[in-house]
């Protein structure tokens, strides 16, 4: 829990160099990262571990991006928590947004 | 003192920031007059309100006790309680309860005071006075320990979690380090990230009542047969990057900061512990700071996303844009830019140490944008329909 208010200043440090002009990501234990401004399809987001990350749609300003692949049905991380589930195979620098992420709260069944 | 600001002491030991003579109707049938009286005495303020007859039981008592606890707020100087004479929150028995404030205090009841016409008159005899009596007070040197702070999220957007409710958190936490209390409403906004507050309640109690707090209001929801997605997150959070709750309510709890959770209470119920406390209520803004004041707020802060000109009545509302195009955008509106952070310029503790800052200064007078601006939306939640 700490992490969250601490990530912005201690993880955008930790961001890979390359990665951190374009997203932050909130926990190093997330699978989608937040775009800090818009990213038009087809840029490559480095990382300095190498697998480099390549958008395959435009992300919206403040919206998610994939930067790993999530299997229909499993679970969406940010902050470090749970946000919800995929309903379709997402693939790295897929959008993750209401046409592929559902909440698991506040539902009527 | 390490950090002090200078505020209105009174004489239950609370202390104002702001100094309001409030005409206050207890019935929306006395929300007419209570509005004219004030007309007729500027620098006064009136609350014309929905509610206070035909409600019964809980919502009865809701009610009753977020009136209450805006007339007993501390940034009141002194009440006129504008009553109709037949409603079922009558002015005398609402009187009876803001009393032991011992602030300045008068009843008027327009079925006993010639209608509409003389009811103004009179009403505003007593405005003038009262306002006489408030304009003589002077401001003092008081600890933080006097202070509590509401805190608020409202039109948020993906970059609320990420810069504006880390920063008003830290500015939370540090009101907290100097004795002061703060509040975290919006229960609907804690679903999915109850476990991480259960985790920091200051016992097996609290942490229980933060999970049934929770648990409660997707109950109700699911009594009405209501899918609450699609009000939450709102239309407007989803075009700013929001996907689902669990993840508006992970980046909205931060906003009250990271200390221990003391105390948990009802919507408008008055905190008995200082700290950080949870107080229920919808996410919805207006009624949810409506509550905070009646709880005791003097000041509240609130982050936006996607803007948010959202005011209160009678206490001043910091409003903290969460990224610079906002701020830009509706500068007129906004206190603080959060979207410095976004923008990789500054930190949550940078910002938050402005927040702290802020509310400091406010607290001893300086205005906020919705203040000057002259936004005083209030609402109180309801439980059931009129009777």
């Amino acid at each position: 829990m700490t992490e969250i208010i601490q990530y912005v200043s201690i993880f955008i440090m930790k961001t890979p160099k390359k990665l951190q002009d374009k997203v932050i990501i909130a926990n190093p234990n997330d699978n989608v990262a937040t775009a800090r401004a818009e990213i038009d399809a087809g840029i490559v987001l480095s990382r300095d571990e190498g697998d480099d990350i390549t958008t395959r749609e435009k992300i919206p300003f403040g919206h998610k991006i994939a930067l790993k692949g999530i299997i229909e049905g499993k679970p969406v991380f940010k902050y470090g928590q749970r946000i919800g589930v995929a309903m379709s195979n997402i693939k790295p620098g897929d959008l993750v947004h209401v046409h592929n992420l559902s909440g698991e709260r506040g539902r009527s069944k | 003192m390490k950090h002090s600001f200078l505020g209105y002491k009174r004489d239950d030991g609370t202390v104002g920031v702001r100094n309001h003579v409030l005409i206050l109707p207890t019935t929306v049938c006395a929300s007419h007059v209570a509005k004219r009286i004030s007309e007729e005495v500027p620098g006064t303020i009136s609350l014309p309100h929905e509610h206070g007859c035909a409600q019964k039981g809980a919502d009865y008592e809701q009610t009753k006790r977020v009136l209450v606890g805006i007339a007993r707020n501390p940034n009141v100087a002194a009440v006129l309680l504008v009553g109709l004479g037949c409603e079922t929150i009558g002015a005398p028995e609402t009187a009876a309860e803001i009393a032991s404030s011992q602030k300045p205090l008068k009843t008027l009841i327009i079925q006993e005071s010639g209608g509409t016409n003389k009811s103004i008159q009179k009403g505003a005899k007593i405005a003038k006075e009262m306002l006489d009596y408030a304009s003589k007070l002077e401001r003092e040197q008081v600890g933080l320990e006097s202070l509590v702070v509401g805190t608020q999220c409202g039109g948020s957007d993906a970059c609320s979690g990420i810069s504006g409710n880390p920063s008003s958190g830290r500015a939370a936490d540090l009101v907290v380090d100097s004795g002061g209390t703060v509040i975290l409403a919006e229960t609907t906004e804690m679903i999915g990230a109850e476990h991480l507050l259960a985790k920091r309640a200051a016992s097996d109690w609290v942490a229980q009542q933060i999970v049934n707090l929770v648990h409660r209001v997707e109950d109700r929801a699911k009594a009405l047969g209501v899918d609450m997605r699609g009000a939450n997150p709102a239309p407007g959070n989803i075009a700013g990057g929001i996907t689902t709750l669990e993840e508006k309510s992970l980046g909205a709890i931060v906003k009250a900061g990271m200390s221990t959770v003391n105390e948990v209470v009802e919507y408008g119920e008055k905190p008995t512990k200082k700290g950080l406390v949870i107080m229920d209520s919808p996410g919805q803004d207006t009624a949810s700071i409506a509550a905070e004041l009646a709880s005791g707020a003097q000041i509240l802060t609130f982050t936006t996303g996607r803007g948010s000109p959202v005011g209160s009545p009678i206490a001043p509302v910091i409003k903290i844009a969460t990224n610079t195009p906002l701020f830009s955008k509706m500068t007129d509106n906004m206190d603080i830019n959060a979207g410095t952070i976004i923008d990789g310029d500054e930190t949550p503790q940078e910002v938050g140490q402005r927040i702290f800052d802020l509310i400091l200064e406010v607290a001893s007078g300086k205005l906020t944008k919705s203040e000057i601006l002259g936004h005083r939306e209030f609402s109180i939640d309801r439980l059931s329909p009129f009777f």
